[in-house]
């Protein structure tokens, strides 16, 4: 069998990458669409520490860790303000949290 | 003898004439886990069914982590996103009411541009991949032929003594301003959810 290389993890981060990328831009529930942002954060993750194998430091994997700490935050404030809506508006459909449109 | 030692040997054995059995069927397996999970989460009507198959995702994550030597990062992603983050989105998908959610429509109104975007971008992906293949190589480096300061610090340390020695020495600053994050992020959490404030 071919050895696995770089590239192999780069293409599982890649299509990890496009399928957050889908989710984000095509699902109703907000909730989904928090979650698909979860999965580019991860596909992210999964580039830099395979450049950091293959680099044979350990930046890759710092930056890796910063990026875990970013993701937490951002979901705790998300799903605050996600809270929030839903406790004025009642609804979690992107196509709803229209109070802004011209 | 360092008993950091045997962390070499796997390493020196990937000559070109015996390739390990083991490691592309754990890595086809825990990949093909991973973007199956990935399709199911964007895919499935029920939001606690599409947070059971990202918490999935990233179990099959952690796996190809630790196939590429970061213990550390393997165990943080375990700790903080299956463990705290999930935790996080089960909780509100379970506060905020999915019944009338679940009978709706799954995807938006724009949901082929979502798509024809998506395609777009994984054809770009694709061809950065074929043009760029000389700027991975195709073996990764093995540790016994560089003389790398680093490479060495790193074999004879651990990884997780050497996650901390990069934490505390050149990243220290993003280190503080990432305590100063979580710190801003736990504020406004508190503070976004207040009925009154």
């Amino acid at each position: 069998m071919v050895p696995i290389t770089t590239l192999h993890y780069l293409v599982v981060a890649a299509a990890l990458f496009v399928l957050g990328v889908i989710g984000v831009l095509t699902r109703r529930n907000v909730v989904i669409v928090l979650m698909s942002i979860e999965l580019i954060l991860n596909a992210v993750n999964l580039n830099l520490v395979a450049f950091s194998r293959m680099w044979g430091n350990l930046h890759g994997q710092v930056f890796a860790i910063f990026i875990v700490v970013d993701a937490a935050a951002e979901v705790a404030v998300g799903l605050g303000i996600l809270i929030a809506f839903f406790r004025n508006k009642d609804t979690i459909n992107v196509d709803e949290i229209d109070l802004l449109k011209w | 003898m360092n008993p950091m030692m045997h962390t070499v040997a796997p390493m020196t054995m990937m000559s070109p004439g015996m390739a390990p059995v083991a490691t592309p069927f754990f890595f086809y397996m825990l990949a093909g886990l991973a973007i199956a999970g990935g399709v199911l989460v964007i895919m499935l009507r029920n939001a606690v069914h599409s947070a059971l198959s990202l918490i999935v995702t990233l179990l099959a994550v952690t796996g190809l982590y630790l196939m590429l030597y970061a213990p550390f990062v393997a165990a943080v992603q375990i700790f903080v996103y299956a463990g705290g983050i999930m935790l996080l989105f089960l909780f509100v998908i379970m506060l905020v009411n999915i019944d009338r959610a679940a009978k709706d429509r799954r995807f938006n109104r724009m949901w082929p541009i979502g798509l024809a975007a998506g395609c777009g971008l994984f054809a770009l992906f694709v061809s950065a991949f074929v043009k760029g293949r000389a700027l991975f190589p195709d073996r990764m480096m093995a540790m016994s032929e560089s003389s790398n300061t680093q490479q060495i610090a790193d074999l004879l340390y651990g990884n997780v003594d050497r996650m901390g020695q990069y934490r505390m020495g050149p990243y220290t600053f993003a280190f503080e301003i990432a305590s100063l994050l979580l710190l801003v992020a736990i504020l406004g959490a508190v503070i976004m959810t207040k009925k009154k404030i």
